[in-house]
């Protein structure tokens, strides 16, 4: 059981990434963004950072790698994909996920602690999570206000496409919960088949309870991938 | 360039004395070219020509100190096979003029120092000077150096976990942005920044040189700082955080294969420093072929090539065999990597340009044979005048709750979360104590110990008394280690003064070297480096003597770590520690009576010493649940933020009568730690403290901050006060 995370240039959280996977028990590895292979491995995350320097449109160049492609089909073959922040804005460039993340709202980077439910556990990355579940994980962003037509929303919606939504201390959406502007303080979305996740925060920088924001809650999201890629092996 | 010989040296700010010393090393009059390298290097941002001989003076030798003063960084053995490199640095008038790229430029810089040793960087830390923000321009200072920080920072995957944001009118015109970097490295990976074994190969790694920061050393670092400034502009560089990132994974790979025999980064006085300093460290010389650079522009000058400050670029030393591996992995990276120079035998520095020799000098006159110069100093008598108009003398505040919620609520007190909100204190995931805490804490990965740091300075007691001033910054950073239950280990610095030609800052530079060095030789923490930042001032007016103190520190065991937060209702709370009515230079007389006079408090350094050895033991032991130093605002500050980060109130007895109690709660008495313990464990803290002042305080519990009789505030409107007001300020 193998998880590829891949390294961009300018990726940052990619080591991150690999540590908390092997934290959770998980033989991780970096796959190089030059390579078009992706080594068999049985899942794939692309991680946080500013792949390319972010310069044109966050995540734009990336999608363009010879990784990308191989990244694409692998998902059409149902494999599973996780997007961390960059990885996200990835994924929705490579139109992997709908939507777009665009500068936050009050302008600024933001790190910080936010509080994320989880709309449906109806997905391999929360079997580990129930529907209403409350989780306390990082966001690190400069550009991670979620965008998407109102029509695409509604459909998503009606799909159990929307994961996450950033939330108060009592679990509600409110708009002091919503850190960066997102539409329906969205923060995290899956394809229609499930196999695709994105989302802003970070899990791998919330598995230490000792460390960072003291939280182990991104464990929950970490470790169902591990269960659902274990699993598919059993 | 129309001026040639004497004139032309005038014009690029070195002296007539100067000059004359370069016509007698050469044997002739210096072209454009060579006077542009020397007027760079003999700068006084590269030369260190008015501090040399007072840091001289400085302990950099113990134990643990692996290299010292003259290298890129300071390196400590931190056990394991491994060492930890940090330094600080100035970037206070790139800042100034353009506080975005100066505030970038900076962390960059700092970074390719740290990088240069063969360490990779873990964190970084900000010490940060401002005017008050009640000013436009103080506030778009403000916001620029954070954003640039932000920006630069967070690109580069390195967590900005710490340091200080304070405000004061002397920083007005003249801001300061210090930055710190701490890098490990595997101790057999140490890189040494100098070239060595003729024959072998010079590479240029990284950007494109172009003709931005040219001057930066001498125009902008290196003379007085006036209304001129503005025009100034174009001599600040530029920064590309993405560059930056690849050229860091390309060395960093390069270092880990072994293929480079030496590495040194580019920074202030560019390619003419980095080929002069590796050569001259090395004993050998060196033949450079400026035609081989790689240009953002054709027909840029000779010495536009070798002073230019583009950001983003290394030189590393290669054996002539391993040359194309080195450009090999560097092009995976995509960086540029180009060989331009070759090491040779003998001393002399030669630069081609278009097939003819531009450059013949030899490179140890260039890098270690500037001017030194024993400045005059002359103690100011206004220093006198200040120094007896003690606050204390003030009226005392009617109402004493109230007085404390405006201390709390002072740019300099209240929590700075709108600024580290903007940094990346997460990345690398070794973040154990991040900002907001006494001290930062970075597990070092593979072991169960962490490396503590803290940025300190206290500029309006290096005003009354830069002695003291030093003695004070050395002592609260080895405080707020300690604090965290690490054992403080060496020093590295950043001075922050006026102008060297002017006797009176000559003499606080003096004397604040002094103090920093007496306060280092107490603690055992040898001074491993640092830098001097010179002519900070705006008009003629040199801000407060500033120096920062980066405190490295090791914790042991991570399990133990300890942090400022009252735990659990109905534990003791204790002050390690004496408190004196000293109010001088605090900052409740700022904040109540904007009045700056009076002498700064007395430090005791043995006593200093031995709370330092008594907080590492108390962690060690597992006898404290918390433990926060008492510095700017005193104890009724420190009380309030340990309530606060715990969400739980206190109760504390009362010592003095009503008239005298202002003096207690706003006392910057040095020296002092409160701790809180479980009730069970108070006679072992007693007994481990042995002669060590202790006084048992109060308790923790409730939903208030009381203190008997004389106030009690709400935890909820102490929180408002202290969490809010600075992002208020800002709106």
């Amino acid at each position: 059981m193998r998880i590829g995370v891949v390294q961009f240039p300018g990726s940052n959280d990619e080591r991150d990434a690999v540590w908390a996977l092997e934290q959770l028990g998980a033989d991780a590895e970096l796959l190089w963004h030059g390579d078009a292979g992706l080594r068999d491995v049985d899942a794939v995350v692309l991680p946080g950072g500013f792949s390319y320097g972010d310069y044109l449109r966050c995540g734009a160049i990336a999608r363009f790698s010879p990784v990308m492609g191989s990244v694409v089909s692998f998902a059409g073959d149902g494999g599973l994909v996780l997007g961390i922040c960059n990885g996200f804005q990835v994924l929705c460039e490579a139109g992997l996920l709908p939507g777009a993340l665009v500068r936050n709202e009050g302008l600024s980077f933001i790190c910080e602690p936010v509080q994320l439910r989880v709309e449906t556990n109806d997905s391999a990355f929360f079997t580990r999570a129930e529907a209403g579940d409350v989780l306390t994980i990082p966001i690190k962003h400069g550009e991670g206000r979620y965008v998407a037509d109102l029509s695409v929303v509604k459909e998503m919606e009606d799909n159990g496409q929307i994961v996450l939504r950033y939330v108060d201390d009592s679990g509600e959406v409110t708009s002091e919960a919503n850190p960066n502007g997102a539409i329906d303080n969205i923060a995290g979305v899956s394809n229609a088949e499930g196999n695709v996740f994105g989302l802003m925060p970070h899990p791998e920088h919330a598995v230490d309870a000792s460390a960072g924001i003291r939280s182990a809650d991104g464990a929950v999201i970490l470790g169902s991938l591990i269960d659902a890629v274990i699993g598919a092996e059993a | 360039m129309s001026l040639t010989g004497l004139d032309l040296a005038l014009s690029l700010a070195l002296t007539k004395d100067e000059y004359d010393r370069i016509v007698s090393t050469l044997g002739r009059e210096p072209n454009a070219a060579e006077l542009a390298m020397y007027a760079a290097m003999w700068s006084e941002h590269c030369s260190y020509k008015s501090s040399k001989v007072h840091l001289k003076t400085l302990p950099t030798e113990g134990p643990h100190i692996v290299m010292g003063p003259g290298e890129n960084a300071g390196v400590v053995d931190i056990g394991d096979g491994l060492v930890a490199v940090f330094k600080l640095e100035s970037h206070n008038h790139p800042s100034a003029v353009e506080p975005v790229q100066g505030a970038a430029t900076g962390v960059g810089g700092i970074v390719r120092d740290i990088l240069a040793t063969g360490a990779r960087p873990v964190a970084l830390l900000d010490p940060l000077r401002f005017g008050e923000p009640d000013t436009w321009r103080n506030r778009w200072l403000l916001g620029g150096v954070v954003s640039g920080i932000s920006q630069y920072g967070n690109s580069i995957g390195i967590p900005t976990v710490g340091g200080e944001t304070k405000f004061d009118p002397t920083y007005a015109g003249n801001p300061l942005v210090n930055v710190m970097c701490i890098g490990i490295a595997t101790a057999d990976h140490i890189q040494r920044a100098r070239a060595s074994g003729p024959g072998n190969i010079g590479v240029l790694m990284g950007a494109k040189t172009g003709r931005d920061g040219i001057g930066g050393v001498s125009v902008l670092a290196s003379r007085p700082f006036d209304a001129e400034a503005e025009a100034k502009r174009p001599s600040v560089q530029v920064g590309d955080p993405f560059e930056e990132k690849i050229l860091i994974e390309a060395c960093l790979e390069l270092i880990d294969r072994g293929l480079l025999v030496g590495l040194q980064d580019l920074g202030g006085a560019g390619l003419c420093c980095a080929t002069s300093e590796t050569a001259s460290r090395g004993d050998v010389g060196m033949e450079v072929d400026l035609d081989a650079v790689p240009l953002r522009e054709t027909d840029m000058e000779p010495f536009e090539i070798l002073t230019s400050e583009s950001q983003e670029r290394m030189f590393a030393i290669v054996e002539p065999a391993n040359v194309d591996a080195v450009v090999d992995a560097c092009r995976r990276w995509g960086v540029p990597a180009v060989p331009v120079a070759r090491v040779t035998e003998g001393e002399a520095l030669v630069v081609r340009h278009r097939g003819e020799v531009v450059v013949n000098v030899p490179a140890r006159s260039l890098a270690d044979e500037g001017p030194t110069y024993e400045r005059p100093t002359y103690r100011p008598s206004w220093i006198d005048v200040l120094r007896k108009d003690d606050p204390m003398a003030l009226p005392a505040p009617e109402d004493l709750g109230e007085a404390l919620l405006k201390v709390l609520a002072s740019p300099n007190i209240a929590s700075k979360r709108w600024v580290w909100r903007q940094y990346d204190y997460l990345v690398q995931h070794n973040t154990l104590a991040g900002p907001g805490e006494d001290a930062a804490l970075i597990r070092i990965e593979g072991t169960n110990r962490a490396l503590a740091v803290s940025t300190d300075g206290n500029g309006r007691f290096g005003q009354l008394d830069p002695r003291l001033g030093a003695m004070h910054a050395v002592a609260e950073a080895a405080r707020n280690v300690a604090c965290t239950g690490a054992r403080p280990l060496a020093v590295t610095n950043c001075l922050n003064f006026g102008n060297p030609e002017r006797p009176d800052v000559m003499w606080q530079f003096a004397e604040a070297v002094a103090g920093m060095g007496e306060a280092c030789r107490a603690f055992g923490t040898p001074v491993t480096g640092g830098n001097v930042s010179f002519y900070n001032e705006t008009d003629g007016d040199s801000i407060h003597p500033t120096p920062i103190i980066g405190m490295l520190g090791i914790l042991e065991d991570t399990a133990k770590q300890v942090d400022i937060a009252f735990k659990t209702e109905g534990d003791v709370i204790v002050l390690l520690g004496e408190t004196m009515p000293e109010l001088g230079g605090s900052e409740y007389a700022w904040v109540l009576h904007r009045h700056l006079g009076g002498a700064p408090p007395e430090i005791d350094l043995d006593h200093e010493k031995a709370l330092q050895d008594l907080l590492v033991a108390l962690a060690d032991e597992l006898l404290v649940a918390s433990a926060h130093d008492v510095s700017e605002g005193g104890l009724g500050v420190c009380l309030a933020e340990s309530a606060i980060a715990g969400g739980i109130g206190a109760t504390i007895e009362r010592f003095l009568d009503d008239d005298e109690m202002h003096g207690w709660l706003f006392s910057e008495s040095a020296g002092r730690v409160v701790v809180t313990c479980a009730q069970k464990d108070l006679a072992k803290i007693r007994k481990r403290a042995g002669e060590l002042p202790l006084t048992v305080l109060g308790t923790v519990g409730g939903e208030s901050l009381r203190i008997d009789g004389i106030l009690e505030l709400p935890l909820i409107d102490v929180a408002d006060a202290f969490e809010e007001s600075f992002s208020r300020s800002l709106a």
